[in-house]
C-alpha cells in the first residue's frame, strides 16, 4: 500500500507540472473531439498523433501523458455522435445508441450527454484505482486466462445478447447470424485459408470493424434520414435543456458501479476492450432490471449508463497487461505499447522499478484526464445538444462527409468507401424489416473471438472437447450464462403465479 | 527580380543540387502495408528516422492494409508500377505469402527489391520453469511424439511464425502436420499464451524479447547462423546445439517494377548513405532490429535466394505442391 502510494506520490509531482498539466487538458480536449467524429477512434486518434507527438521532441512521460489523454478522451467523445446521431464514432460506442439515442429523440439530449458524461467518469475513475491497487495481481489474472476460458466469457456475452431480444427473437437471432457470417469473410487466422474473400485482396485481411459499424449504423442511419426528409416526415427536436440530475444519478448509481467493474475486468483481459465491455454491462442490467426492464431500448437511463461506464472502464483495464507485462490488451494499447518502444521504453515487469515516472505519471495524467474530462464535458452539453437544432440538409452531408473521410484517411483505400456503403444500403433494408442492428454488430465483434479462441483450445486439446470444461474459470462463467438465461423467465413466471394467486383471493 | 531574390533562388537551386538523390524524388513516401503500429509500421519508422536529412522533406508514412501486404503488391503491380516517390515495407512473411500464391499470380519479378531496414531471427522460447530445460529436451519430447508439446506463435497454418515451428520438427526429421500447433493473433497474445501457460513453447522473433529479460522466459535457441550482439550474446543457436535450424526475418523496402533506373538507382544511393551513417544503426536498433544492411542488386540476390529456399521449404512442408 505504501509503495502504491509513495508511486501516486511521483506520479502526480511528474503531472502536475503546468507543462504536463496542460498536455492532458489539451489531449482530452482534442481526444474528445476526435472521438466525436464517426469513424476516428482512440486506435487512430493515437495512431495518427503518435508521430507527431514524437517529432515535437517531448521527453517521453509528457508524450506519452499527452496520447493517454487524447486514448480517454475519445473513449468520452464517442458516445457524442452515437447519442445524437445514432451514429456511433467508435467501436465501444455501439451500445451507447440503443438508449442514448431515443433519448436524444425524445427531447432529453443534455440529460443524455450529461449523464453519460457522469458515468464515464466513474467507470474511468473505478478502474484507475483499482489499476493502481491491484495492477500486477489483476495482470497475472489476465495472462492466466485460458483460450477455452475465453470461450466461456463469449458463451456467457451470447446469453447477455439474448436480454437484446426485442420484439423478435427470431430477428434478433438471424442479425446476430448475419453478423456472424460477417465475421467469417478474409483469411482464417487458424489455418490461413481464405473464406468468402471471392479473389478479391481487399478482403484478405476479413473486414474492419470500424466498416460495419459505419456502414450498418451510419451510413443506413443516413439513408434513413434522406427517406425521412423526402417523404417529409422528418420530425423537428425541440431544443431541450435538461440535465442530469441527482434523482437520475441516484436511481443509476448501483448500475454505474456494476458495469465499472464489469468493463474493468473485460478489459484487463488481453483481446477483449470495449465493445465486448459495454455489450455485456448493457444485458446484464437489462436482465437484472427484470420485469422493470421494460423501457430498455426505448430511452432508458440505466440502458445508457451501464454501456457508458463500461466502455470506459475498459479503457483503464486495457493498461494493466501492457504496463506490467508489456502485452498489449486492446488496438489502442498495442499502438501505446509502440509509443513506448519508440521513447525506448520497454514495458514489463520491470517498468514500474526502473522508469516511476513514466508508470505512475501516466497513471496519475489518467486520475487528472477524468476529472478534466468530466469538467470539460459538462458545461459543453448545451453545445452539443444544439448540434441537433441544425437544419437536417445540412447535417445530413456533414455527417457523410465526415464518415467518408474517416474511413479513408484509416486505410486510404477506396475500396473501404464502397463497402460502407453497400452496407449501409444492407443496413437500410435490415432496418426497413424492422431489425435491430445491435446484435448484427454483436455478433460480428463476439463471432471471430469466439471462433479463435474455440479453435486455439481445441488445438491446445488436440481435439478434446472436455478443455471447455476444464477450468473454473470457465465454469464459473458457464453458471453465470445460463443463470442469465434462466433467472428472468423463472422471476417472471413466479411474479405471474403470485398475481394468479392474488386474484384468486 | 531584386537582387537579394535572385541570390536567394540561386541558393535554393544550389542546395537542391547539393543533395543527390533529391533530384526526382520531390515527396519521398513509405507505405506500410498493415495496420498502424505493427511490424511494417517499425520498418518504415526505421526508413523516417535514419532517413532524416537525406531528402528536402521528411519521408512520410501511409498504411495500406489488407491481406497481410497483399493489398498494397496488387496496387503496386497495376496503378502504381512506376511511382518513384513511393517504397513498400515487407518482410520475409511477405515473401512466403508470394511464394505460397496469397498475392494471387504475382511473383519476386513483379517488385523492384530496393533495401534493407534490418533483420530479425526466430527464436524458440519457453517459461523460466518449464520442463524443458534446454532445447534438447524440447527437441527429444518433439521427435519422440510431435503431438506431445503444444507449440504456439502469433500466425496461422503456413504463415512465417508456423513455418518457424516447421523447421523444428524438419530438424528432428518429424511431420510437421502432426504437431500441435496454436495460432494467435499477433506476437503478444502469444506471448500470454505463453506466460499465463496455454502454450508451452513459443516460436517468437529475438528483437521483440528484449522487453522479457527479466528471467520470467527462457530463449533456449536462436534461429540465426551465428550469436548475435549483447544482449543476446548468451543466447546460444539452434546450430550450435547440433539442430539445423535458421530463420532470419529480413525486413526491407520494394518500389513498383516500372520505377524508372534513375530513380530507382537514386533511392539506392540514399540507403547506402543511410546503411553506413550513425543515424540509421541507432533507429535501427530502437526498432528492436538487428544490422543487415543490403541495398541495389546485392539485396536483390538476398530477396531472390530467400525466395528460392522458402519455396523449396513450402513445398517440403506440404504448403504447396511444387
Amino acid at each position: 500500500m505504501m509503495e502504491v502510494l509513495s508511486g501516486l506520490g511521483t506520479g502526480f509531482s511528474v503531472a502536475l507540472t503546468p507543462f504536463n498539466l496542460m498536455l492532458v487538458l489539451g489531449g482530452c480536449f482534442a481526444g474528445t473531439l476526435i472521438g466525436a467524429l464517426p469513424g476516428i477512434g482512440p486506435i487512430n486518434g493515437v495512431a495518427i498523433l503518435l508521430p507527431i507527438a514524437y517529432g515535437l521532441g517531448f521527453p517521453p512521460e509528457s508524450a506519452l501523458i499527452l496520447l493517454a489523454g487524447i486514448y480517454y478522451g475519445a473513449e468520452y467523445g464517442g458516445r457524442i455522435s452515437s447519442i445524437l446521431l445514432n451514429v456511433p464514432g467508435d467501436a465501444g460506442a455501439v451500445m451507447t445508441t440503443l438508449d442514448g439515442n431515443p433519448m436524444a429523440r425524445n427531447g432529453q439530449a443534455g440529460k443524455a450527454l450529461s449523464l453519460s458524461a457522469v458515468a464515464s467518469f466513474v467507470g474511468g475513475t473505478v478502474s484507475v484505482v483499482l489499476m493502481s491497487l491491484f495492477g500486477p495481481v489483476l495482470a497475472s489474472f489476465g495472462v492466466k486466462f485460458q483460450p477455452s476460458d475465453y470461450v466461456a466469457l463469449m458463451v456467457f456475452a451470447f446469453a447477455c445478447l439474448a436480454s437484446l431480444v426485442g420484439s423478435s427473437p427470431v430477428k434478433t437471432l438471424i442479425g446476430a447470424l448475419i453478423g456472424l457470417m460477417l465475421a467469417t469473410v478474409g483469411v482464417d487466422a487458424n489455418t490461413g485459408v481464405q473464406r468468402y474473400s471471392f479473389g478479391i485482396p481487399d478482403l484478405l485481411a476479413g473486414i474492419d470493424f470500424l466498416i460495419v459499424v459505419i456502414g450498418l449504423f451510419g451510413m443506413a442511419e443516413l439513408f434513413h434520414l434522406v427517406e425521412s426528409q423526402v417523404r417529409g416526415r422528418l420530425s423537428t427536436v425541440p431544443i431541450d435543456k435538461s440535465f442530469v440530475t441527482w434523482a437520475d444519478l441516484a436511481r443509476t448509481k448501483w448500475t454505474i458501479l456494476r458495469s465499472s467493474l464489469i468493463g474493468f475486468i473485460i478489459g484487463v483481459l488481453p483481446g477483449t476492450g470495449a465493445s465486448v465491455a459495454s455489450a455485456v454491462a448493457y444485458g446484464t442490467e437489462k436482465r437484472m432490471a427484470g420485469a422493470g426492464g421494460a423501457n430498455f431500448g426505448k430511452g432508458d437511463i440505466r440502458g445508457l449508463a451501464a454501456p457508458e461506464a463500461a466502455n470506459n472502464g475498459s479503457a483503464g483495464g486495457a493498461l494493466v497487461p501492457m504496463l506490467t507485462l508489456g502485452i498489449p490488451g486492446s488496438g489502442t494499447t498495442a499502438i501505446l505499447l509502440g509509443a513506448l518502444l519508440m521513447f525506448n521504453v520497454t514495458p514489463g515487469p520491470m517498468l514500474f522499478a526502473q522508469r516511476p515516472e513514466i508508470a505512475w505519471g501516466l497513471i496519475a495524467s489518467m486520475y487528472i484526464g477524468n476529472v478534466a474530462l468530466l469538467v470539460l464535458n459538462l458545461p459543453l452539453v448545451g453545445l452539443f445538444a444544439r448540434m441537433l437544432t441544425i437544419p437536417q440538409h445540412y447535417l445530413t452531408p456533414l455527417i457523410a462527409i465526415l464518415a467518408f473521410i474517416g474511413i479513408y484517411s484509416i486505410v486510404g483505400n477506396p475500396f473501404d468507401l464502397y463497402m460502407i456503403i453497400g452496407l449501409g444500403v444492407f443496413g437500410w433494408i435490415l432496418r426497413k424489416l424492422d431489425f435491430a442492428l445491435a446484435p448484427v454488430i454483436l455478433g460480428f465483434v463476439l463471432g471471430s473471438l469466439f471462433e479463435n479462441n474455440l479453435r486455439r483450445a481445441l488445438s491446445i486439446s488436440g481435439g478434446d472437447w472436455r478443455i471447455l470444461f476444464s477450468t473454473v474459470d470457465s465454469l464459473v462463467l458457464y453458471a453465470l450464462a445460463v443463470a442469465v438465461v434462466v433467472v428472468p423467465i423463472w422471476l417472471s413466471r413466479r411474479s405471474r403465479r403470485f398475481a394468479a394467486v392474488a386474484e384468486d383471493e | 527580380m531584386s537582387k537579394f531574390t535572385s541570390l536567394a533562388l540561386a541558393a535554393a537551386f544550389a542546395a537542391t543540387l547539393a543533395l543527390p538523390a533529391a533530384a526526382e524524388i520531390d515527396r519521398p513516401e513509405c507505405i506500410a502495408p498493415a495496420q498502424p503500429g505493427g511490424g511494417f509500421d517499425l520498418t518504415c519508422r526505421v526508413a523516417q528516422q535514419g532517413l532524416e536529412g537525406l531528402f528536402d522533406r521528411p519521408l512520410e508514412v501511409s498504411f495500406m492494409p489488407g491481406g497481410i501486404g497483399a493489398v498494397a503488391f496488387n496496387m503496386f503491380n497495376t496503378t502504381r508500377t512506376d511511382d518513384p516517390n513511393a517504397i513498400v515495407a515487407f518482410s520475409t512473411g511477405s515473401l512466403l505469402n508470394l511464394v505460397t500464391g496469397k498475392y494471387g499470380a504475382w511473383t519476386v519479378d513483379d517488385a523492384r527489391w530496393l533495401a534493407t531496414a534490418g533483420t530479425d531471427y526466430g527464436a524458440v522460447i519457453v517459461r523460466a520453469d518449464s520442463p524443458y530445460q534446454t532445447l534438447g529436451d524440447l527437441m527429444a519430447a518433439l521427435k519422440d511424439d510431435p503431438a506431445s508439446v503444444t507449440v504456439g506463435a502469433g500466425g496461422s497454418v503456413g504463415s512465417q511464425d508456423w513455418m518457424k515451428a516447421a523447421l523444428l520438427l524438419k530438424a528432428v526429421e518429424g511431420d510437421p502436420r502432426k504437431m500441435r500447433y496454436v495460432a494467435f493473433d499477433g506476437g503478444g497474445e502469444a506471448l500470454a499464451g505463453l506466460i499465463g501457460g496455454a502454450i508451452q513453447a513459443y516460436t517468437g522473433d529475438i528483437g521483440e524479447m528484449s522487453a522479457h529479460m527479466d528471467g520470467s522466459l527462457r530463449i533456449l535457441g536462436v534461429m540465426s547462423d551465428e550469436r548475435l550482439d549483447p544482449p543476446f550474446d548468451e543466447v546460444p543457436t539452434l546450430k550450435e546445439q547440433g539442430y539445423d535450424a535458421t530463420w532470419p526475418i529480413m525486413r526491407g523496402f520494394y518500389m513498383g517494377k516500372d520505377v524508372p533506373d534513375e530513380d530507382f538507382q537514386a533511392w539506392v544511393a540514399v540507403f547506402e548513405k543511410a546503411h553506413a551513417s550513425d543515424q540509421f544503426h541507432k533507429a535501427q536498433a530502437e526498432k528492436g532490429l538487428l544490422p543487415l544492411n543490403l541495398s541495389g542488386k546485392e539485396f536483390d540476390a538476398a530477396v531472390r535466394e530467400q525466395t528460392r529456399q522458402l519455396h523449396d521449404l513450402a513445398v517440403e512442408t506440404g504448403l504447396i505442391a511444387n
